[in-house]
């Protein structure tokens, strides 16, 4: 309780990391709100095809098949923010176990989790998705899956990192000598006070995966069945002469929210390392 | 000269070797990952292995006994292996052309897209990095947080959309498709001239984020170095600012530039593919784009194995480099 007391207090100083939140917030309202605010169905084509923004009923104008950008741009909000939060959850939670159990083992379990970390971080995560994604099929879930699946090594290597320092620590010790099994030492002695850069990373993860899905869509491979900001790009770059409007909104949404993330990540990482000041 | 340069040449050397050697593992883990993707995709390992483009039926045989279709898997893993090793990564139809021979001619054109933007990318963030670190007041701080926050959050294929809106469509001062005029066949330095034009925009959209990031990382590392008891004593000598900045701490900012560019090369060709779709530039990422369309799976494979094998030995390179760089690093 203390100190994650302290941990808010420290975050509420960093004012990056306050906008950073603040933007994530107005994001998961939009997400939420998407059905009520949006002035139309994102997926509706009408004859008002390529008007720009400002035409009526289409304050960000439409695309080649007279769908309302705007709509587009508040829906997008749902697949970026799912798409993002639950593949960074899927990579936080098989990053931290094999972190965890890497660095509480150390030796040979060690040398062979850090190889296949280190095999993880060599093939290029975007490539790899696309092909997993052109062979096994899209669809949210999947993506959610993929991108996460590619996205542990980095939180492993930091929970690592922690379990190294820490295995060594008196109270380690204790609950050795009191006979504790080992999952309940790594869960609930160590794993606790190993958590502040894990948060930090979660932040940058979901920043990551955003970013992924919306590469992965502006290369046609998203949900097809879901408006996602990835994909109205695409659909953008076959107009970019034409409507300016499909490329610039749906760009806009996908920097705010890898900011917003990333802001985050920033404000978390000052106040997870009060010292570090910059 | 003398033993201790002797010594620390054959240190290096080992250093070197054992290097080289973790490298193995890796390319392997990368050859096998591939394999257990054609294993696990569903259907037919033959239309993994083909694509969906039509393909004599002889050539369907053929893969079945040079990749052993029917024979046990870890056979089946060998054979995948000896093949891969050989340089057997199948074949296009949809090119009329082997994937390793397809793959290696557009890498060639994604690597000068990746080395301008790279280069652009050191030589401006180092510059503003120096110039942040200089003065290290409140105005250009601000602007250098700026650059840096934008450059993690704007993906790289929106900003190549967003030059070419301003810089193609609104004011038509550069192209915005191709790596080359096709109205017109230069020769000589109009060729060099026309490929320059053509590069420009595609380079600045790939390079904005490592300069960001360099900007960052050198404005870091300066404020550390001249912090430094040496650089006190250079400008107690009297040596002039400039070359105290230029000549002391550069060279200790070298290092992280190095690093940045090295470690995240796998990213760089990510980011350069997706570039490339949005400026029709010929390499690997348009390759990936256009195989994706057309379900030519035996390019995707290939690309994503040259590329991952290709990182490895650049993240050998780097660390080498590293090690020349900074003597103290030694293992």
């Amino acid at each position: 309780m203390d100190a994650s007391g302290d941990f808010w207090r420290r975050f509420r100083r960093s004012r990056t990391g306050l906008a950073g939140l603040g933007l994530v917030i107005a994001l998961v309202l939009v997400a939420l709100a998407a059905p009520v605010i949006a002035p139309r169905d994102p997926q509706t084509t009408s004859m008002t095809t390529l008007s720009p923004p400002g035409t009526p009923g289409f304050p960000l104008g439409t695309d080649n098949l007279g769908r309302d950008v705007l709509s587009g741009v508040l829906w997008g909000t749902r697949v970026s923010l799912t798409v993002g939060v639950c593949a960074a959850a899927t990579a936080i939670v098989l990053g931290v176990l094999i972190g965890a159990v890497a660095g509480f083992y150390g030796g040979w379990v060690d040398a062979v989790l850090g190889r296949v970390t280190e095999l993880f971080q060599v093939i290029p995560r975007f490539v790899l998705a696309l092909l997993v994604v052109a062979l096994f099929g899209g669809g949210l879930w999947k993506l959610v899956l993929v991108i996460g699946v590619l996205s542990w090594p980095q939180a492993a290597r930091v929970v690592r990192g922690q379990f190294l320092a820490l295995r060594g620590a008196a109270y380690v010790d204790a609950a050795r000598i009191l006979g504790l099994h080992h999952a309940r030492i790594i869960l609930s002695e160590i794993l606790p006070n190993a958590l502040a850069p894990v948060v930090v990373i979660a932040s940058l993860d979901v920043a990551g995966a955003i970013l992924l899905e919306a590469s992965l869509g502006f290369f046609g491979l998203g949900d097809p069945n879901r408006i996602s900001w990835g994909m109205m790009l695409n659909n953008a770059q076959a107009h970019l002469r034409q409507a300016w409007w499909m490329s610039v909104f749906p760009g806009l949404a996908i920097s705010l929210a890898v900011l917003g993330f990333n802001l985050t990540g920033d404000g978390l990482n000052d106040a997870a390392n009060p010292r570090l000041d910059a | 000269m003398g033993a201790a340069t002797v010594a620390a040449g054959s240190s290096l050397r080992r250093y070197a070797a054992g290097r080289l050697l973790q490298a193995v593992p890796l390319v392997l883990g990368v050859i096998v990952v591939n394999f257990l993707l054609i294993a696990m995709a569903p259907g037919d390992p033959v239309k993994t292995l083909l694509g969906e483009y039509p393909a004599p039926p002889e050539y369907v045989m053929q893969l079945r006994r040079e990749f052993g279709l029917d024979q046990p898997v870890l056979v089946r893993l060998a054979l995948y292996v000896r093949n891969v090793v050989t340089g057997n990564l199948g074949y296009s139809f949809a090119y009329r052309l082997p994937v390793a021979t397809l793959v290696a001619e557009r890498l060639g054109k994604t690597f000068v897209l990746m080395a301008t933007a790279l280069t652009l990318a050191a030589v401006i963030g180092v510059t503003l990095g120096v110039a942040a670190a200089r003065r290290h007041g409140a105005g250009l701080n601000v602007v250098s947080t700026g650059v840096s926050l934008a450059g993690y959050s704007i993906p790289d294929f929106w900003l190549a959309q967003l030059l070419v809106l301003l810089f193609a469509v609104a004011l038509g001062w550069l192209p915005a498709q191709g790596i080359r005029s096709v109205r017109q066949d230069y020769t000589g330095l109009a060729a060099i001239l026309d490929l320059t034009r053509h590069l420009i925009l595609p380079a600045v959209a790939l390079s904005f984020r490592y300069m960001a990031l360099i900007a960052r990382l050198t404005r870091a590392s300066m404020l550390e170095a001249m912090s430094q008891d040496f650089i006190l004593a250079a400008r107690a000598r009297g040596v002039p600012e400039r070359l105290v900045l230029l000549q002391h701490g550069l060279r200790n900012a070298a290092l992280p530039v190095v690093t940045v560019i090295g470690y995240n090369f796998a990213f760089v060709l990510a980011g350069s593919a997706l570039v490339e779709t949005v400026f029709g530039w010929p390499g690997v990422g348009r390759l990936l784009y256009d195989a994706i369309l057309q379900r030519d799976t035996p390019v995707l494979l290939g690309v994503l194995m040259m590329v991952s094998v290709t990182v490895v030995v650049v993240n050998l390179l780097v660390d080498l480099v590293y090690a020349l760089l900074d003597p103290r690093v030694r293992y």
